[in-house]
């Protein structure tokens, strides 16, 4: 619509003339994830391969598509009891309304969770409900359109499946499932984007969402080594794919490659050398993280699979996994009625405490920090925490571990022991009610920069009142997307504020055998009071 | 009394007009949730706005300065620079002040206790604020693009480094050929 420039700063007060129905996503340039490589699509052996931008008016979906969709609906609602349920039971009280960072972020309607399931739900009343057969638009239903689809493509992708909303809703509803009914309708017709499919079809490949190669993943581990020598004095030998060893460890590959997790990465390393673990890493699950989870079920469980062949072949006791976010909710919430029970593994028992694991009892695998957090708690590693005096760290709960797995003490052990300055954000910000970085779920790509800042606001804007406060100058959190997405949004909203995984922090505590005076921290910036000192 | 004193003794109610105008730019859907800013934890954007509106006209009316208007500006419009808004909706809520104030004070401009002088000087100071929102806007864009910019830059850069394909300039001193042997470009004995 023109407008004249008297009307420029005119402000229509009139309430929205239109329905949410009848208003259309705005798939302009910006604002969306740019499509997956046909490649890709191929190489995965997915429906509809071909080049396409969500800006065109055709987006080239099959001709049957319509049928496509909805068969593939009616086989989820067949074999999920529970998204039936999710399409069934919301009463749209509104409680999950304003709980979203996007909504909170954007104040953009089709942000609310509630309204977000409607997209779906809609579709659901309409093809599968006598009453949306009936009296259709009265009944919350609508017929599906391809401008449907491109709604569908606009909103599932403004999700990051962080399940906030759900923490809120009186019914239980898990609208992060939702999302992922959604996204994998959109797969069936080829309508999905290449953040996700490029990591799933590398990961298919090289056992790694970066395509990292066997031995180039080694060198990057050696590399690390160096520069632990450098730092501490002290040579680590990790090993690879060796046979017999008691346990594998699975990280995210972004901690191989993504600073700041590779510190994070050398924090492992170190650890397990102080502690004497008898581990091995695979060069061929050499990833944690598991994007599947954003495409398809079967996709998730292929990825997932990887990581249990592999401790198989190798013959270990059990898995250590390090800090990732969504790889604990796929072994937490779904592994196990997908590829476990592990039976061939065994219940992971500490070889430094004796502790036994029984949480991971069918799954064979623990996560780092309860590892960690176990040793410390009996008192078997040398930590000098004045080391990390310079900080002071805020934590930030990872969505997935925090909500998917509960992980919400053992990391605040494990960070409390390391260093003497931590200071909570509020506590509507926190544990089950942490807010998401904004740019979970695969969708921490720079072309939606704006949305991955606006949807992490609430996130910073509570980092920004303890750094405002107390002075936090340091975000700590174990999930390697968090590390990678959190220093853009600290450096757009709370300048001043840097990030760190935990074991980072660890590592930096850790007194080794055999160590040198340390004079730097593992980014080899010099500690406070010993400036200079690296230089020599 | 002078514009300023009155302006000065209206204050909250002023803010709170131009603050409701304000939340009028978003979908009206969201109005009630934006208005209500007793957390600003759960809603940063209508009390991040609201306490800036306060603060910047204030410091509007009491003659402060362009670096000190900057910081009390700059967190509302670094939120609408990233939210869906042309350069144009960004900034414009600047301008609601002269409506706002006129309306607040209808019952004094017709008693003609203001001049008209006065209120185009005040026009003159919200015409400055527009310029130092459209500075703001520009310097949160630019830091954005410099985002993807250096999210590529780094990505590639690393490879190839990994690669062996690229390599750092070394530090003077550790370098194979010294750095200075072709200070003026190889043509020294020419």
């Amino acid at each position: 619509m023109d407008i004249k420039p008297e009307e420029m700063i005119k402000i229509n007060t009139k309430p929205p003339a239109k329905h949410w129905m009848d208003i259309p996503a705005d798939l302009s340039e910006g604002k969306f994830c740019y499509p997956a490589k046909a490649k890709s699509l191929e190489y995965l052996h997915l429906p509809n391969p071909r080049d396409w931008s969500p800006a065109d008016e055709d987006w080239k979906l099959p001709e049957n598509w319509q049928q496509i969709i909805h068969e593939g609906f009616k086989e989820r609602l067949d074999k999920y009891r529970s998204l039936k349920v999710f399409m069934d039971v919301c009463v749209r009280c509104g409680a999950c309304a304003d709980k979203c960072h996007f909504y909170i972020g954007s104040g953009d309607p089709k942000n609310m969770p509630v309204l977000r399931a409607e997209l779906l739900r809609s579709i659901y009343r309409n093809d599968f409900t006598t009453l949306g057969k009936i009296f259709g638009r009265l009944a919350g239903a609508r017929k599906l359109t391809p401008l449907v689809i491109k709604e569908w493509f606009s909103y599932f992708y403004q999700c990051t499946e962080c399940r906030r909303c759900s923490v809120f809703c009186p019914y239980g509803i898990d609208t992060a499932e939702i999302t992922m009914m959604a996204r994998e309708l959109l797969n069936l017709i080829g309508v999905n984007i290449h953040w996700i499919k490029d990591p799933v079809s590398n990961c298919s490949r090289t056992g790694n969402h970066l395509g990292i190669q066997p031995q180039n993943f080694k060198e990057i581990i050696e590399f690390f080594c160096e520069d632990i020598e450098e730092i501490t004095g002290v040579a680590i030998n990790p090993s690879f794919n060796r046979k017999g060893a008691e346990v594998l460890f699975v990280t995210p590959s972004g901690d191989a490659f993504a600073d700041p997790g590779t510190y994070t990465f050398m924090g492992y390393l170190m650890l397990f050398e102080h502690i004497g673990l008898d581990y091995t890493l695979s060069t061929y699950a050499s990833e944690g993280g598991n994007f599947g989870l954003f495409t398809s079920s079967d996709m998730m469980k292929k990825l997932n699979a990887k990581m249990y062949h592999e401790a198989k072949r190798l013959g270990v006791k059990y898995i250590i996994g390090g800090e990732c976010g969504h790889m604990w909710r796929v072994i937490n919430q779904y592994m196990d009625t997908m590829n476990g029970p592990a039976d061939f593994l065994d219940v992971p028992k500490s070889p430094i405490t004796g502790t036994v694991f029984e949480n991971a009892a069918s799954t064979k695998m623990i996560h780092i920090a309860e590892f960690t957090a176990d040793l410390i708690k009996h008192n078997k590693l040398k930590l000098d925490p004045k080391r990390n005096d310079h900080l002071k760290v805020t934590w930030h709960d990872s969505c997935n571990t925090a909500r998917a797995m509960g992980l919400l003490d053992e990391p605040r052990h494990v960070l409390n022991a390391v260093c003497n300055n931590v200071f909570e954000m509020p506590p509507s910000t926190t544990r089950e009610y942490t807010f998401c970085c904004g740019s979970g779920s695969g969708t921490n790509t720079e072309e939606i920069m704006e949305q991955r800042l606006r949807g992490g606001l609430p996130r910073a804007n509570a980092v920004k009142y303890v750094h405002d406060k107390y002075g936090v100058n340091m975000l700590g959190c174990v999930c390697a997307i968090d590390r990678a997405v959190l220093p853009p949004l600290m450096n757009y909203w709370v300048p001043g504020v840097e990030v760190t995984g935990l074991h980072e922090l660890v590592g930096n505590a850790l007194v080794m055998d055999g160590e040198i005076e340390r004079t730097m921290n593992l980014r080899m910036e010099d500690l406070p009071g010993a400036e200079g000192d690296s230089d020599e | 009394m002078g514009l300023e004193k009155i302006l000065g003794l209206k204050q909250s109610e002023i803010t709170k007009a131009w603050f409701d105008q304000v939340v009028k730019t978003y979908h009206g859907d969201s109005s009630h949730f934006l208005l209500d800013v007793k957390d600003p934890f759960s809603n940063p954007v209508g009390a991040t706005t609201f306490k800036a509106l306060g603060e910047v006209f204030e410091a509007l009316i009491s003659g402060k300065t362009r670096s000190e208007i900057i910081p009390l500006l700059d967190p509302p419009i670094r939120i609408r620079a990233v939210q869906e808004f042309s350069p144009s909706q960004a900034v414009s809520f600047v301008f609601f002040l002269k409506n706002v104030v006129r309306h607040c004070l209808e019952k004094e401009i017709k008693n003609t206790e203001i001049s008209e002088k006065e209120l185009s000087n005040f026009d003159d100071k919200v015409d400055g604020l527009s310029l130092i929102a459209f500075d703001i806007y520009m310097g949160c864009r630019e830091q954005i693009f410099k985002f993807r910019a250096e999210h590529v830059k780094s990505r590639t850069l690393k490879l190839l480094e990994k690669a062996d394909i690229l390599c750092e300039v070394p530090e003077v001193g550790t370098e194979i050929i010294p750095h200075n042997v072709y200070k003026n470009g190889g043509f020294e004995n020419t």
